[in-house]
């Protein structure tokens, strides 16, 4: 199953390579990862999917736990949440095609954010599978370079991850 | 405020710290710190002849003090050369605080001289890392190193200093923090009340009961705690390889060892219990065999200090996340709180069922006294000769598992062995560290040919500081425990484990110094053992020649249950 795992860790050098190191150290597969300061410049937000059953990823959240550098983590799979990953992305768009290209970028509310006579550089946001469903619409034969940023969350609600 | 160079705050807080000892060697990076180190005298340092063994002397000083071990190595090839002594450290839980060189900042990066990225190296076998950037941030790095070693689960952590940062020209203020805090890092230091108490009301309702005690107890100092809870309860006891001594082996309660190695008895109890307590002890894949068939009918509880550990190989059912002797301790208050006694008819049958396999097959070997003698008749010479009392350290083969079985350790923190990594080489060094805590007692090494030979150049340091261990070398010519797993899985192929060319000990030992006895007949044995620990201030060596062909049984059958064993070379249960 798929999960998001969300960590708040002290922003400092070396703490990244600890927590991908853990990855490839115990066997497990990290799929997304984004990571960027908080608010409060002394920690870091760190966004990751995974695949696992329970057990596994009861496993993967108490190592990282035990990181001396992660504050807090959340599996926000485990209850409501928003995900997002933007994805930006250039599309031929020539002939007929600059047109059903256009269509298509309205239709999943993306924006076109730089043109050329040949090519539509598109931004797109949403969840993973709205960003694989567009591919699919503008046919993978159209795409000429996808930069996807992997996937960001937050739980839904009141509720926050903070120190 | 006083101010002081990086290096002259490194040894200030190692000072302040309360070490007394350091293992270490110099070279170009450090040099600022062992000159801040020259010119005092709280901290002593002892150089050993190869990095590897300064972190196995640190080691084993850990192991027997409970205090953490100290090492001060260079960059590059000092710092890769002490990476498997971390690495055993880190397998087995070790408080360990690792200084290691680096070369000068502005060159980091550069492939400079001398030049590796250590805590790089390190992150998968360290508890934790810093790198120094700031000299001031030194007093405080060092105070968490400490800190984060010895606290919760214990671990190596390393300090990665560069030159630069050690310089005499640069002084800031110096004050050692008395306390750290870390938002990140809170070991837990109470079970959860209500976890213990359900895990009490287990313990009354069994039937078949087994404490399964691991490392965890010793590091946690939890043994008084475990042997009141086991007298109180009359339940049978198994250690672990790394938990030998945690329950005094002489105790009729004791079961032995347990696992690949462990005694019939031990083993066969754990399958057949309905109740296992687990204790600072981590299911090993040494200990379980297969896990899918391991203790089919039992409720496990499972204490650890780790979280990590819980669940991680064998599901717990009542899990508790605590340190051990805390967790005992209450366990104990609880159990006197309820007032109610174990099912005692039951476990009269259980202790009946468990004397019946006792006598089906005790630790036993054939002993023919006209023919070679044997590595378990050694071990037990040994025991004899030192009545229980050594300090034992052990490298890492079938000489090490004999240690295990015949050696009765009656206290924790008496038995020293790599039972994690399983590093051979081991043995010498640690009990250098072993003898640097405790200069009047009795230690000896185990050891084989093979083993020792992988860090036979610490007699010289031996040698420098006057250090009386014995070292008892069981020579079988081979590397006994994959000769071993060839002659079982291999067709009696012995693919390059033989040892040829073998030097002659007894020489090598005099020619650093020390006595060597050379001993191949048994009713020299017992005689020469004695002779050997007759001579207080001297390392002596005994070579003693043993039958190569002998296995450590029993022996588990692979992926059966804990119960599947041979017993010797032609019976299996």
């Amino acid at each position: 199953m798929r999960r998001i795992i969300s960590i708040l860790m002290e922003n400092e050098p070396g703490a990244l390579s600890r927590v991908v190191g853990l990855f490839s150290q115990r066997g497990y597969n990290i799929e997304t990862l984004t990571v960027a300061p908080t608010e409060d410049r002394t920690l870091s937000r760190l966004t990751l999917t995974t695949f696992g059953d329970d057990l596994k990823i009861e496993q993967i959240t108490k190592h990282l736990n035990k990181l001396i550098e992660v504050v807090k983590l959340v599996d926000l799979t485990e209850g409501a949440h928003i995900e997002r990953e933007i994805m930006l992305m250039k599309v031929k768009a020539t002939g007929a095609q600059r047109a059903e290209v256009k269509r298509t970028v309205d239709i999943f509310r993306g924006q076109i954010v730089d043109v050329t006579s040949s090519v539509y550089t598109v931004q797109l946001a949403g969840t993973t599978d709205k960003l694989e469903a567009f591919i699919g619409a503008v046919g993978e034969a159209q795409v000429l370079e996808v930069v996807r940023s992997g996937v960001s969350g937050i739980s839904r609600g009141e509720k926050v991850l903070s120190i | 405020m006083e101010k002081l160079s990086g290096a002259e705050m490194v040894v200030r807080a190692l000072q302040d710290e309360g070490v007394e000892i350091i293992f270490g060697y110099p070279g170009g990076a450090v040099l600022h710190i062992y000159d801040a180190l020259f010119q005092q005298d709280k901290v002593q340092h002892i150089l050993v002849r190869h990095e590897q063994a300064a972190t196995h002397a640190a080691d084993g000083y850990a192991r027997a003090t409970g205090k953490p071990g100290v090492v001060l190595v260079t960059s590059g090839p000092g710092a890769t050369n002490a990476v498997t002594g971390i690495a055993t450290a880190y397998m087995d839980s070790i408080p360990m605080v690792i200084v290691s060189g680096q070369v000068r900042s502005d060159w980091i990066g550069d492939d400079a001289f001398q030049e590796t990225d250590m805590p790089g190296i390190c992150r998968p076998i360290v508890k934790h890392s810093f790198a120094v950037r700031d000299p001031a941030d030194i007093p405080e790095m060092m105070k968490k190193a400490f800190y984060i070693a010895t606290t919760g689960r214990p671990g190596p952590v390393l300090v990665d200093i560069p030159k630069d940062k050690t310089s005499p020209l640069v002084k800031v203020p110096y004050e050692y923090p008395k306390k750290v805090k870390l938002r990140s890092y809170n070991p837990v230091t109470r079970g959860h009340s209500g976890q213990i108490r359900k895990a009490v009301e287990e313990l009354l309702k069994a039937k078949r009961p087994v404490i399964y005690a691991g490392g965890g107890v010793i590091q946690g100092e939890a043994s008084k705690h475990l042997t009141d809870l086991a007298h109180k309860l009359d339940f049978p006891v198994t250690n672990t390889l790394m938990g030998l001594g945690a329950f005094p082996a002489t105790d009729k309660q004791f079961l032995g060892m347990l696992g690949m190695h462990g005694t019939y008895e031990a083993n066969m109890a754990m399958h057949n219990a309905d109740l296992i307590l687990a204790l600072g002890a981590r299911f090993d894949d040494r200990v379980t065999n297969d896990t899918k068939k391991f203790c089919p009918g039992a409720t496990i509880i499972h204490v650890d200090v780790d979280p990590a550990t819980i669940s991680k190989n064998v599901r717990a059912d009542v899990p508790i996340v605590g340190p051990v002797s805390q967790v005992l301790e209450e366990m104990v208050a609880t159990l006197d709180e309820i007032g109610v006694t174990p099912d005692e008819k039951a476990l009269a049958r259980w202790w009946e069922e468990i004397g019946g396999w006792r006598e089906y097959h005790g630790l036993r070997y054939e002993l023919d006294p006209n023919g070679p003698m044997k590595p378990q008749q050694v071990v037990q010479a040994l025991y004899k000769a030192t009545n229980g009392d050594a300090y034992v350290t052990s490298d890492v083969g079938q000489h090490q598992m004999f240690a295990a079985q015949f050696y009765k350790f009656d206290k924790p923190r008496y038995w020293i062995n790599s039972g994690g990594l399983g590093t051979m080489g081991f043995g010498l060094p640690a009990a250098m560290g072993v003898q640097f805590a405790f200069p009047d007692a009795m230690v000896a090494c185990v050891t084989g040919e093979g083993s020792i030979q992988m860090n036979i150049q610490e007699l010289s340091t031996c040698l420098q500081y006057g250090l009386p261990i014995k070292v008892i070398n069981i020579n079988n010519q081979a590397l006994g425990m994959v000769r071993q797993w060839q002659d079982m899985q291999y067709g009696g192929r012995h693919s390059q484990s033989y040892m040829d060319s073998l030097p002659d000990f007894v020489k090598l030992a005099e020619s650093y110094g020390h006595v060597g006895i050379r001993v191949d007949k048994h009713e020299d044995l017992d005689k020469a053992m004695e002779e050997a620990f007759a001579l207080k201030d001297r390392l002596v060596f005994m070579d003693i020649y043993v039958d190569p062909s002998e296995h450590v049984y029993p022996m588990h059958i692979a992926d059966g249950a804990i119960r599947d064993m041979w017993l010797s070379k032609t019976e299996r249960t």
